[in-house]
């Protein structure tokens, strides 16, 4: 491997992994809120003692989300900085406004809310975690426009001098279609996977009448974010064949412009499809919204590329375009499946299954591979651009890096995340065996 | 409008040095300072409810030099890429140890996660301070503003110089500083006399070693923050707490506009040809950028300031780390 795939590896890895915990703080943060407020005006002590165990499920996600999100600000620097320099107009303000705007809310008003409840009036005590919330979903809000950017370039001018991209409309780069598009779609897919591990966590931990209420509340915020993320990807995917094209085709392997195009299932054979079990027309609705409408085929938008930036091939990787799509909306799906399967059964106090509470503690694998699942498929089959139509990966990266260094850093994020992943979840397991408890008193203070 | 943002990004690396300066010197001395498992605890209580807002200013200060100077932003970090990433993971640990130190069960496990504090916060002071003295001797950028040099050492040899040594000292010595002044002012018991003890050690033995690199170097700079290490030691003995953690913190001001001051209007200056360093001008954003992160930061940051000045009023009781007798 050369030094750029090395570091589109390096920068895969970390950002993957800062999104396996970015989903559960946005998600805990809000069920946070929502059970601290249902504390607040019922005064019913399971709320309180729910609320407490699950800020400490945020707090240690938390953690791990914000130190990993550090290494994503200076990645930009380090391993791209032809992009940090040629987009630094619109990329810089984006993550400066950010940290001020989101990540200082974030971090003072979640200490506020864990440390400050005897120290605080209840009322503002319950108005700092919902601030929490609301600083999480910004946070998320930001940093997608400036995702959105790279997908749909938007709200810039190049400078004629240097050559560099110029910031025209902050109001609209926020405001980004894929961006309004991707928001709602990336907050749903969070609340799939906070709602998970809730679920797992109470079917697991010994049994408390606490515990019903949790595995219930995470078995409802899965199916509506299950349904959430359906709706919210069907407008998404309308809004990426209007902008990009070609990753929609990659997606489903359709290499000839075709009307009233069906959706397969899946597919064998090189390159993809040879034996496909295919849903008719699915594609043409997922798309245009309409079945006997037009899909172009990637051997069209290649010629049409070609003519427009140069001879090169503007193709990413079907396969993976065409699997990661796929399994991202069937592992999320199946999720919610599941979740409804639990709610059925324990309808009206029943009890489920065992075979189904032996293997609920795995559901948030499911939700989180489709999370991972989804950025895989936007990043990869955005390629060869690292903006769309404007510059290549190629272009992007810091000029002078040598392989040696990108292999160490690698090396190190490696290890040290491996390690990170696994003490987190030992601290998680041991978190949910012990049984529920209100907070503890402020003298003595809690232990730090 | 250029030199008021290089005054800006200066004042955001000010307010980092200072604020994660003390949490990180307490992370350092918590293990040290504090003799058994309660003690420790309280001392680091102290930056509980702290150090993740005090590490926002490390992403507002990135952010801020990334929104106002992308040039000097790219060269740094790319430059500096194996110090950078060996930074970004001692941080990583570093907050992690913190946050999962009291979520866990047993004397051991939090034993456990207060050396991983007390080293990889070490860690991160020294480097810091290589890294600061870096920024003042500059890179060895190429015409394209890229840092030339191959394998592992490119971005390694800058740290393995005398100055960045000195740098790597004067760093640890001041956050150990600002560290002891602050446990003495916010706990109370055995750890506050402790930190009082050492701070007036530290300062007056500090200031002596400070006046020989003075006279050495004959750096104006350097005898001021002298005198002013001189005055924490006395200002502890006399337990004037709160007045030696401010001096303290006046001191590290001191060296870090000095750090970013030293050469002018060259923001990082070329080891191969002064004409390829990078100046305010040849690496700042276009106006427009410019304006708009003026608006958003006088917008945003008042607000950010009162409330997280709010937090520390919150939290302004001191911590005892004395057995309160049940
Ligand atoms: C639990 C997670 C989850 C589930 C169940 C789904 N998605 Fe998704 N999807 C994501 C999680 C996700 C994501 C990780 O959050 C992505 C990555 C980028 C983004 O904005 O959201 C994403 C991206 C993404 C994209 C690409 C956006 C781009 O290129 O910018 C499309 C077209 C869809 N999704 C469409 C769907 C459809 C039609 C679904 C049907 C049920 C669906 N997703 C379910
Ligand atoms: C605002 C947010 C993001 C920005 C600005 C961003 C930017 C980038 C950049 C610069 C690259 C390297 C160039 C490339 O290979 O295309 C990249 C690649 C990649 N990113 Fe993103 N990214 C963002 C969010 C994410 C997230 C949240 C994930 C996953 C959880 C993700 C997954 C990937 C993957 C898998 C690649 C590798 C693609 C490849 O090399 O083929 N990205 N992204
Ligand atoms: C690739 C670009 C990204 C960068 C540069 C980045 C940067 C950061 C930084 C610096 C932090 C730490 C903040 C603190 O110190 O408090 C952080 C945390 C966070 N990030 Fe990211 N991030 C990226 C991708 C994403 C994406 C795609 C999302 C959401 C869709 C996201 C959502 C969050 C949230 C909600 C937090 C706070 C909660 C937590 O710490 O887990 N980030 N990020």
């Amino acid at each position: 491997m050369d030094v750029l795939d090395l570091t589109r590896l390096q920068f895969a890895v970390v950002t993957i992994y800062h999104y396996f915990f970015v989903p559960l703080s946005i998600s805990l943060a809000v069920t946070c809120a929502g059970l601290e407020i249902a504390w607040q005006r019922t005064r019913n002590e399971r709320y309180l003692r729910l609320v407490t165990f699950v800020g400490k499920l945020l707090i240690v996600t938390f953690a791990v989300g914000v130190v990993t999100g550090l290494v994503q600000e200076f990645q930009f620097g380090m391993g791209w900085s032809a992009f940090a320099t040629f987009y630094g107009d619109v990329f810089g303000p984006t993550l400066a406004i950010e940290g001020m705007l989101a990540f200082f809310l974030e971090a003072t008003f979640l200490a506020l809310w864990y440390f400050g409840r005897d120290r605080l009036p209840r009322l503002l005590h319950t108005a700092t975690i919902v601030v929490v919330a609301v600083g999480t979903m910004l946070s998320a809000f930001i940093i997608l426009a400036a995702n959105s950017f790279m997908q749909n370039p938007i709200a810039y001018e190049l400078d004629p001098v240097t050559g560099r991209a110029r910031l025209t409309s902050f109001a609209d780069l926020m405001l980004n279609k894929v961006n309004l598009a991707a928001f709602p779609h990336t907050l749903s897919g969070a609340a799939m996977v906070g709602g998970a591990l809730l679920l797992a966590i109470a079917v697991w931990r010994p049994f408390s009448p606490d515990n019903r209420t949790l595995a219930k509340l995470g078995a409802w915020i899965m199916l509506a974010g299950g349904a959430a993320t359906a709706l919210t990807g069907d407008h998404l995917g309308k809004v990426i064949t209007e902008v990009q094209p070609m990753k929609m085709a990659a997606a489903e392997a359709l290499y000839a412009t075709t009307s009233g195009a069906p959706f397969s299932l899946f597919a064998t054979g090189d390159p993809l499809p040879e034996l496909s079990l295919e849903v008719p027309w699915l594609l043409s609705i997922l798309a245009k919204g309409s079945p006997g409408a037009t899909v172009e085929g990637i051997n069209d938008l290649q010629a049409r590329y070609a003519a427009e930036f140069g001879p090169g091939s503007y193709v990413p990787m079907i396969p993976v375009a065409f699997w990661s799509f796929r399994l991202m909306i069937g592992l999320g799906m199946l999720a919610a499946a599941v979740a409804a399967v639990y709610l059925w059964r324990t309808r009206r106090d029943r009890s489920a299954p065992p075979w189904l509470l032996r293997w609920l503690p795995l559901i948030p694998l499911l939700p989180t591979a489709a999370n991972s699942l989804g950025w895989i498929f936007t990043e990869t089959a955005r390629q060869p651009w690292i903006a769309f139509g404007l510059s290549t990966v190629e272009q992007g990266i810091s000029p002078t890096l040598t392989s040696a260094e990108v292999i160490a850093s690698l090396a190190g994020f490696t290890i040290v995340y491996g390690i990170l992943a696994v003490v987190w979840f030992r601290l998680v397991r041991h978190l949910a065996r012990q049984p529920s408890q209100l907070p503890e008193t402020a003298e003595p203070a809690p232990v730090y | 409008m250029v030199t008021f943002w290089f005054a800006v990004v200066v004042l955001a690396w000010v307010l980092f040095f200072v604020l994660e300066g003390f949490d990180f010197g307490v992370g350092v001395l918590a293990p040290l300072l504090g003799r058994d498992d309660h003690e420790r605890g309280a001392a680091i209580r102290t930056i509980g409810p702290f150090w993740d807002g005090n590490e926002v200013w490390l992403v507002a200060a990135v952010g801020v030099t990334f929104a106002a100077f992308p040039a000097w932003y790219a060269a740094l970090l790319s430059g500096l890429y194996l110090p950078m990433a060996a930074l970004l993971l001692m941080l990583a640990i570093r907050g992690v140890a913190l946050e999962f130190r009291g979520k866990g069960d047993g004397v051991s496990w939090r034993r456990r996660c207060d050396l991983a504090l007390s080293a990889s916060s070490a860690a991160i002071v020294l480097l810091w301070g290589a890294l600061l003295a870096v920024f003042v001797r500059g890179l060895a950028l190429g015409p394209d503003g890229a840092v030339q040099g191959d394998g592992l050492s490119r971005s390694l040899t800058p740290l393995l110089t005398p100055a960045a040594a000195l740098g790597a000292l004067a760093a640890f010595f001041a956050a150990v500083l600002l560290g002891a002044t602050f446990l003495s002012l916010r706990t109370s018991g055995p750890v506050r006399r402790r930190a009082r003890h050492l701070a007036r050690w530290l300062g007056a033995g500090g200031a002596a070693g400070l006046v020989l690199a003075g006279i050495g170097t004959g750096s104006r700079v350097v005898l001021a923050v002298a005198v002013l290490a001189f005055a924490t030691g006395l200002l502890s003995r006399y337990g004037r707490e709160a007045l030696a953690f401010a001096v303290t913190a006046a001191g590290v001001t001191t060296g870090v506009v000095a750090v970013f001051t030293a050469n002018g209007r060259v923001v990082l200056p070329s080891t191969l040809d002064p004409a390829w360093s990078l100046t305010m001008h040849n690496a700042a954003a276009t106006p427009g950028a410019l304006t708009l992160i003026t608006y958003a930061g006088v917008l945003i940051l008042p607000g950010v300031l009162v409330y997280q000045a709010y937090s520390y009023f919150v939290f302004r009781r001191r911590v005892a780390s004395e057995r309160v007798p049940t």
